[in-house]
Order: C-alpha cells, then structure tokens, then sequence
C-alpha cells in the first residue's frame, strides 16, 4: 500500500472533547506557572480546580447515555465512561482541596509540577475509562502511571520517597511487561487488539486455546499488579507508606476507579467468553487478598501503611463481585455482580478519601501524623473531626448502617446468587477480622489520653470537606439506592453483553 | 526457514530473563532497569512476529508507541535513580530497606 492509498479521515473529536480540554489547560498551566511569582500557588491551583470543574461541564453536555466509538474504534464514550470520569473529577477537586494546606507547608512538593502532574494524570485516568484497544488502554496506564512514578518522588530530599518511588517504578513497569505480553499473546491468538473485535473472533471460535490462556494469565496479572491485590500487591504499602501523604491520598483514590474500568473493559467486553477461566483466577486473588490485607494490617503501626493493607482488603473484596458474573456459561448475574463491584470501588474511593483527608488534615509543618498514636485522644482536642474519622472507619469496617455495609452486603448478594456460600462465608468472617483494626483506631481516638492536647484548627474549606465526606458516608449508608441505581444503569448501558 | 515459534520462543526467553532478572539481581538498580527494558522489547518481537506472519500491521503499530512509552519510563527511571543516589549515596538494591514491614 502506499501513502496515497490511505486516505486520512479527521476522526470524530466530540467523544472526547473532555480529555481535550484537560490536555489543552495542563499544558497551558505548565505554561502558566512559569509566570507565578507566588510561592503558594494559588493562580495554579485555582486553574486546576476550573479545569476539574470545567471538564465535568464538558462531560456532563456530552451524557446521553448512548454508546459512540471515535477514533477507528479505539475510544469508547458510553454512559460507564460518563459516569466513572465525573467521579474521577469529583475525587481529584476534594484530593487537591485536601492536599492543598500540606503542599503549601512542604516547598518542595508545593510547587506546579505537583498540580501539572495531577491533571496529566487524571487525563491517564480519563484514558483509561474510555479506551477501547489495547493500544489505548496501554497508553492511558502508562500516562497515568509515569505521572504517578514523579509525583511519589516529588519530595526530593526524602530518602523514603525515593525509595517508594523506585519500588513503584520498578513493580508498575514489570506489571506492564505482564500486561503487554499477556496482550501480545492474545492478540496472536485473535489477530486484532480492539476489544470488541477480539470479543466477536472469540464467540465465532479460535483454533489455538492454549495462546489464548497464556496470553490471559500475563494479562491479569498485569491488571492485578495495577489494582494491588495479592498476590501482587507488594507495591502498596511501600508505595502508601513512603509517599508524601498528599500523593498517597490521590493514589489511593482516583486510580482505583480507572483500574476497575479498565478490567470490566478488558475481562467483562472483550474476553466474556474466556470467563471460566478468568473468574477462577480472580476469585484465588479476591480470596487471598480479603485474607492477606485483613490480618496484616492488624500488626501495623503506620496509620498510612494500615490503610494500605485495608486498601489490597477492599480491592479483594470489589473483584469478588467481578469474579461471580458468570455462573455456568449463563450471564444472567453479571448485571447485578458487576453494579455491585462498581458500587463498591465508588465508596472504597470515598471512604479512603475521607481518612487520607484526615491524615493531611491532622499534618503541619515538620508533622505527619502518620502513626496511629498520634489519633490518640482526638475526640478531647477536636471532637468533630473525630466523630467523621469514626464514621469513615465505621463504614470501612462495614458496620450497619454505614454505606460500607451496603457496598459489602451487595457484593455478598452476588456472591451468594453465584451459589458460592463458602466464599461469601470466608469474606464475612475476614471482614470481621478486619473491623479489628477500624475498631482500634476508633478506640485510641475516644479512649486514650493525648499526647499533645493542642485543639487541631484547619482551613474552613478543609473543615467543610471532611464534613461532607464523612457525613455522604453516613447519608449513603440510610440512602444507598440512588447510587446504586446509577451503577446498575452505568453497566447495563455500557456493557455489551446487554447490548 | 524461520517460523513463527522461533520468534515466540526467542520473546519468551528473552522475557523470562527480564523478569528473571528483576527478581535476582541484588546489586545494582541499573541492571533493573536494563531488564525492564528488556522485557518490553520482548514483548515488540512478539508483536512483530505475529504481525509479519498475520499480515496485520496494528501489531506493528503497537511497538512504535512502546518504544516511545519505554523511553519516558527510562527517563523517569533514571531520573528517581538520580535521586535516589542523592539521598542514599548509593544504587544497591539491598540498600532499598526502609520501607518494611
């Protein structure tokens, strides 16, 4: 073929004029902070939330619950993508607003790069949500993960977060490794990379299996490396724990979101017809995840490497609700199965959040209250923040009413539909392991004496924030059917099982 | 004649001794990120060989944007390598230790 051949089409921009415009203003900000004189940043934090808030607009013009490809194929804008990307945003304006006091103490993380970094990340993220190749997928990992590598090492003069961001560095690239060999196989094995041609070759049959399988082992593995669950997990504590807070708070939130999207893209769309074989590995991981996260956060010390391992606890949880979608080659469950995960990734980010928020809150200058006795006796020196840290750690535990209980009691439902009892029995009984350590920091905040009795002030946009967020956990927990319902239609819009 | 399990077998060993190499070295960072970089282009014979023999070229396609993405992660890597040195004033692996637990 030569150059003449191919013609070249101008692709269809309006899917993702959101992902245009975030592109358009990070780069204009990167432009912008050359130009600030102020050490606090506030022109450049300003644009960032505008751009945030901006690219909501965008999305939310764009919502018609339709399912567009643009692109040739290679991006997808349906309501799932809608729905997750307006929550990406939403979590990054509380993230920045949270973060925002800890970086203006610290010079060296409040400078552009870390609200430059933040927006190329969530354009990964938004990527991420709406791709619909391999390539693309590829590409919004890597864009998000590279952001992610700079941020954690973004404190330069730390010898933790170096080495934080090494591990990282080095675990996340291995992890692509898997990913691109698992997605180099099947695409031997299918002969295309755009998801929903490789789910259409599947269904009319493939000759070489055991291709097949191989190239499916390397790619979950990968998306299970990127998730954090075990047996892939040994990045996040170390990842959680060495990073300055503010970047572990957005690491530990928004990610989550576009690493479920891309799963249900890749497992649920693409490879629906392997799902015997890939439920089975989920389900191993989603077990020894529950377990592992469990017990081994009850002997941390590390407020922040605590929520690590309830992190990889959670995420075992939210594949459990992915793993029991298809039972016997019948697809009837996956709607309920897989709104449950989404709803369970939705509140995870919530509540993680909340208690990064109060970690941040709780840090100054030269203090990082990353230990758990420094929650000692904080309902006597703020008896409010404690009150919305109880709730979040409620919540996580999954104690009734808290809307944490109705994340797990959906994803049980599912399992249970599945006939699965003695996994839903295991989830229980380790989730009931777990309210151990939510129950001891509740217990430090309202039964021990404090070391430093000094009140805890914090900004009023902060107080607000933590308010909200602790309050939606509560308010979601006695209302959790309006979120639900937008799950349940997200993925019954948007997969094309039900298409 | 060359097939196409020639070339699948030459990615999976030179795959394996990325991974492998990850996983053993304990001396120096360099080395690991010598061996990431070797698993990816692993990973492009892979795509090449099955794009040469399904006369597909998205294949083909798909290693222009690794070698791009592979280059910025070197840059990165070696950015935080810097770094690292600067804090640690040395790139053992064994050193890499407070972070436990």
């Amino acid at each position: 073929m030569t150059l003449a051949e191919m013609p070249f089409i101008l692709p269809d921009l309006r899917p993702a004029s959101a992902e245009l415009f975030v592109l358009a203003m990070a780069c204009l900000i990167l432009f912008v902070d050359l130009f600030v004189k102020d050490t606090r940043r506030t022109a450049v934090f300003a644009l960032t939330q505008l751009t945030l808030v901006g690219a909501a607009v965008v999305t939310w013009a764009g919502t018609s619950g339709e399912v567009v490809y643009t692109f040739s194929n290679m991006y997808v804008h349906d309501f799932l993508a809608d729905m997750l990307k307006q929550l990406l945003y939403l979590t990054d304006i509380i993230v920045l607003f949270y973060a925002r006091a800890y970086v203006v103490d610290r010079p060296l993380l409040g400078r552009g790069e870390f609200y430059t970094l933040t927006l190329f990340a969530t354009l990964g993220m938004m990527v991420m949500i709406s791709a619909n190749h391999f390539i693309t997928i590829f590409l919004g990992v890597e864009l998000l993960s590279l952001s992610l590598y700079a941020m954690v090492a973004l404190n330069r003069d730390s010898a933790t977060a170096a080495e934080a961001a090494m591990k990282y560095l080095v675990l996340g690239a291995l992890a692509s490794g898997l990913m691109l060999y698992g997605m180099s196989m099947i695409y031997g094995a299918v002969g295309s990379l755009e998801i929903g041609e490789v789910a259409e070759r599947l269904q009319a049959g493939v000759a070489n299996h055991s291709i097949l399988v191989l190239g499916l082992v390397f790619l979950v593995a990968g998306l299970a490396f990127k998730l954090g669950v075990v047996p892939f997990h040994m990045w996040i504590p170390d990842v959680y724990h060495g990073a300055p807070t503010a970047v572990g708070l957005f690491i530990g939130t928004a990610p989550k979101l576009a690493a479920f999207a891309i799963v249900l893209r890749i497992l649920a769309n693409g490879l629906l017809t392997l799902s015997y074989d890939w439920q089975m590995m989920l389900l191993i991981m989603a077990v020894l995840s529950i377990v592992l996260g469990n017990v081994a956060a009850i002997a941390q010390h590390n407020f922040k490497r605590m929520l690590a391992y309830s992190a990889i606890a959670h995420m075992g949880f939210m594949l459990l609700g992915l793993a029991v979608g298809v039972v016997g080659g019948d697809a009837r469950f996956t709607l309920n199965a897989y709104s449950s995960a989404l709803f369970y990734v939705v509140i995870y980010v919530l509540s993680s959040a909340g208690a990064f928020g109060m970690i941040l809150l709780m840090a100054r200058a030269g203090f990082e209250a990353e230990d758990l006795d420094d929650y000692k006796g904080l309902n006597r020196r703020n008896p409010w923040f404690a009150a919305m840290l109880m709730m979040l750690m409620l919540s996580m535990a999954g104690i009734p009413f808290f809307v944490g209980f109705f994340a797990k009691f959906a994803v049980l439902q599912a399992v249970v539909a599945s006939g699965q009892i003695w996994l839903a029995v295991v989830a229980v009984i380790f989730s009931l392991i777990g309210a151990f350590y939510y129950l001891r920091v509740v217990k430090l905040m309202y039964f021990d004496a404090p070391a430093d009795p000094t009140p805890i002030q914090a900004p009023l946009e902060v107080k607000a924030l933590i308010s909200a967020n602790g309050l939606a956990v509560a308010l979601l927990g006695l209302f959790p059917d309006t979120l639900m319902w937008f799950c349940l239609l997200a993925i019954r819009l948007s997969l094309s099982v039900f298409a | 004649m060359l097939t196409l399990s020639h070339y699948l077998i030459l990615a999976a060993i030179l795959f394996a001794i990325g991974v492998v190499g990850i996983f053993l070295n304990r001396k120096n960072l360099i080395v690991l990120l010598m061996s990431i970089e070797l698993m990816l282009l692993a990973v492009n014979t892979n795509f090449i060989a099955f794009s040469r023999f399904m006369n597909d070229v998205d294949g083909q396609v798909f290693v222009f944007f690794i070698l791009v993405v592979a280059a910025a992660e070197a840059a990165i890597g070696l950015a935080v390598l810097v770094v690292l040195f600067r804090n640690l004033k040395t790139i053992h692996v064994d050193d890499l230790d407070r972070l436990n637990g």
